[in-house]
């Protein structure tokens, strides 16, 4: 008698299978941050002790978690209608200055006041987001450039049309030379829940359009058709779906998506213009492993995105308290994307032992 | 409806202009010597940079051609270039030999490349997200790893070595006055093209890439061949990283590659996944790159930092249309893990 492994391969993993994959992926990635952090002299308990704290311990904590949630879930959920139809948008983070460009040029130089400025603004926002990102789905429609390398162009692009935009002809005359531009008037900042910097009617936004977009994706026709793109393009072909159209319709989402989260940086936080840097920490590319540990699902996206949040948190505590540079959060981000592929493969095998006679 | 306009205007013009290369070729050498008339020395100018920022590109681009000829799309350059770069600069550092530190960065862009090597051809799983991932955590490792060495000057870098007599010779005579490893880019195109387009070892490897089931049934080794390829890609990605520090910059910082890997990606396309005219391809992406830092009493320093971002996008989309065009397009299996499937 004979015990051999045997791999049987199981075309539709159970709810239960994907849990216990992204839960190993996790545990995987942690234990090897854990080791890189101990060849850097740093107590990796003490550390993820310190972000955990730092993230969720406190209420002040919790809701810095929670504000910096806000971008990362609306440029996430973009993402995950934009992933499952394997088009690789890496652009959110240049799709969200461009709306925070844009809602700035809308609060400070034109001439609307009250009750309208707020909803101008997340309209520009969108368009403009939705416009950044249509760009590079045109390059791929009409002439098949690859959309990883043009929307990461576009990002740098994005960024140092910023430096321009506030070094010089936005540098705001009361800024005292700082590039900065000016403040916004009072109509064209978010509300916050007080004592916090949560600008809710965006979480709000974020919340919705997560349900909406489940269900777009779950029941509609448009979902499906992205689904078949992205699992198996030559027969969305053959079925006449057209991928030009869908490609330009999931930019208008997802980048329309990342610059409404532009607009929340601008006129929720920070209320004035500033340079790229300090206006995104990234979210735009924290987003693309918002989606992935969503695991390309909407309504998966709210705890990623704040999970997600809580880490970006935690990372200032890297930054301050043990001397390690902001980089060392995209160790842990390398290491995710790795883990949740493989585990996206690995879900639909089944490993057992069977004994066998002879 | 409004979709059916993109359709129209601007790309109809554009597509007449397809076939005109030779009007753009005549553009291009007016435009060229009267900036020469403009600016003494232009040429020399434009030759060192298309040299200096040409070798690291044309080293990580034919690394891509190799993966790419193979079957498998490496995203992860950018990580691996920083890989070798700061290898290379740590080893220099503490041997102060630049032989073990270009050596030490091939086989540590070689290891990184195993990782994607790995998850793309073991594993099956998605090879954009593995190569975006590889780079993510490249940066990551190099940031935490690198930040003792910021501000930290490189004692000696790599030295030019004369050719005497080439030297000598107007206008290309520069070229002839390099590094080691400048000479040695170039050699290596010129076997690279010759073992993938003269040898059998050659037609293995754009075989696995373009049709790899027939390959497999003629006894070729999938797996092995495109573990290799990932692998030499890693190798010279790695040591195109390691010439930053030590040819160009001779220190470190945080991203020291600045995007280039990506421009590499770009250029793979525009070399239409040929070593040969990535030598074309690289050199002239380097020689507009260092061209348009002479523009900059013009320029806002921001616009002129946009321009080689610009220029990677418009290379790719010339490079995309020109495939497209000569009907030659990626290997067909670009991106398509093997499945041997159960016997």
């Amino acid at each position: 008698m004979r015990i051999r492994l045997k791999i049987e391969r199981n075309p539709t993993p159970s709810k239960l299978m994907t849990t216990s994959v992204l839960v190993l992926s996790l545990g995987a990635t942690l234990l090897i941050t854990a080791i890189i952090l101990l060849t850097q002299g740093v107590d990796p308990l003490y550390a993820y002790a310190g972000i955990f704290i730092g993230a969720f311990g406190s209420w002040h904590g919790l809701s810095e978690t929670l504000t910096k949630a806000i971008p990362l879930l609306l440029c996430g959920l973009g993402l995950t209608v934009a992933f499952r139809a394997n088009f690789w948008n890496i652009g959110a983070e240049g799709q969200l200055l461009l709306g925070a460009f844009a809602a700035t040029g809308v609060a400070l130089f034109l001439p609307v006041q009250g009750l309208y400025l707020i909803p101008l603004m997340i309209m520009a926002g969108f368009f403009a987001g939705a416009a950044w990102g249509v760009i590079t789905a045109i390059f791929r429609g009409k002439f098949g450039a690859n959309e990883v390398v043009t929307t990461l162009m576009m990002n740098y692009i994005a960024i140092e049309l910023g430096k321009f935009l506030v070094t010089g002809p936005w540098r705001g005359p009361t800024q005292h030379g700082f590039p900065y531009t000016d403040v916004f008037p009072a109509s064209a900042q978010l509300p916050i829940i007080d004592g916090t910097r949560i600008h809710y009617p965006t979480l709000i936004l974020g919340l919705v359009v997560a349900v909406l977009l489940y269900i777009m994706m779950k029941k509609t026709r448009l979902g499906y058709e992205i689904r078949v793109i992205g699992d198996n393009p030559h027969a969305a072909k053959y079925a006449g779906m057209g991928y030009t159209r869908t490609v330009l319709f999931i930019m208008i989402i997802s980048g329309g998506l990342a610059g409404v989260a532009g607009v929340g940086e601008v006129a929720g936080v920070n209320h004035l213009l500033r340079p790229p840097v300090q206006i995104s920490q990234g979210y735009g590319f924290a987003a693309i492993i918002v989606a992935w540990i969503a695991m390309r699902n909407p309504l998966a996206a709210i705890a990623s995105s704040i999970f997600m949040g809580g880490l970006l948190v935690g990372g200032d505590i890297f930054q301050t308290s043990l001397g390690l540079p902001f980089q060392t959060v995209n160790i842990f981000n390398g290491l995710i994307l790795f883990f949740v592929i493989m585990g996206l493969v690995l879900r639909h095998y089944k490993i057992s032992l069977v004994r066998r006679s002879g | 409806m409004f979709i059916d306009s993109f359709k129209s205007f601007p790309f109809k013009a554009l597509q007449r202009l397809r076939g005109k290369w030779v009007l753009g070729i005549i553009l291009i050498v007016v435009a060229v010597v009267i900036l020469c008339a403009m600016w003494p020395n232009l040429a020399t100018y434009a030759l060192d940079s298309a040299i200096r920022w040409g070798t690291p590109l044309l080293l990580a681009t034919m690394g891509e051609i190799y993966a790419e000829r193979s079957g498998v799309l490496n995203l992860g350059i950018e990580g691996m270039m920083l890989g070798g770069a700061l290898a290379g600069f740590a080893a220099t550092l503490w041997t102060g030999n630049l032989l073990v530190a270009v050596v030490l960065s091939a086989i540590v862009g070689g290891l990184m490349s195993l990782i994607h090597a790995f998850l793309s051809i073991s594993m099956r799983a998605n090879q954009i997200v593995s190569g975006l991932a590889l780079t993510i955590f490249g940066a990551g490792l190099t940031g935490v790893l690198g930040m003792r060495f910021v501000g930290v000057p490189l004692p000696e870098g790599l030295t030019p070595i004369s050719i005497p007599m080439l030297n000598a010779i107007p206008v290309i005579g520069p070229l002839f006055n390099n590094n080691a490893l400048v000479y040695l880019s170039l050699a290596l195109a010129l076997l690279l093209w010759f073992v993938l387009f003269k040898t059998r070892t050659g037609i293995s490897i754009r075989a696995v890439g373009e049709n790899p089931a027939a390959a497999d049934a003629l006894g070729v080794n999938i797996y092995k061949t495109r573990y290799l390829c990932v692998f030499l890609g890693g190798v010279l990605a790695g040591i195109g990283g390691a010439f930053l520090p030590l040819g160009i910059l001779f220190s470190w910082r945080e991203n020291i590659t600045a995007g280039l890997g990506w421009v590499a990606i770009a250029l793979t396309i525009f070399a239409m996944w040929s070593p040969s005219r990535a030598i074309f391809a690289s050199y002239l992406f380097g020689a507009i790159y260092g061209l348009a830092y002479r523009l900059q009493p013009y320029v806002a320093s921001n616009i002129l930092n946009m321009l080689p971002y610009f220029l990677t996008i418009i290379i790719l989309i010339l490079g995309t249309m020109e495939t497209t065009r000569k009907r030659m397009g990626a290997p067909s299996a670009l991106g398509v893990p093997y499945d041997r499937g159960e016997k």
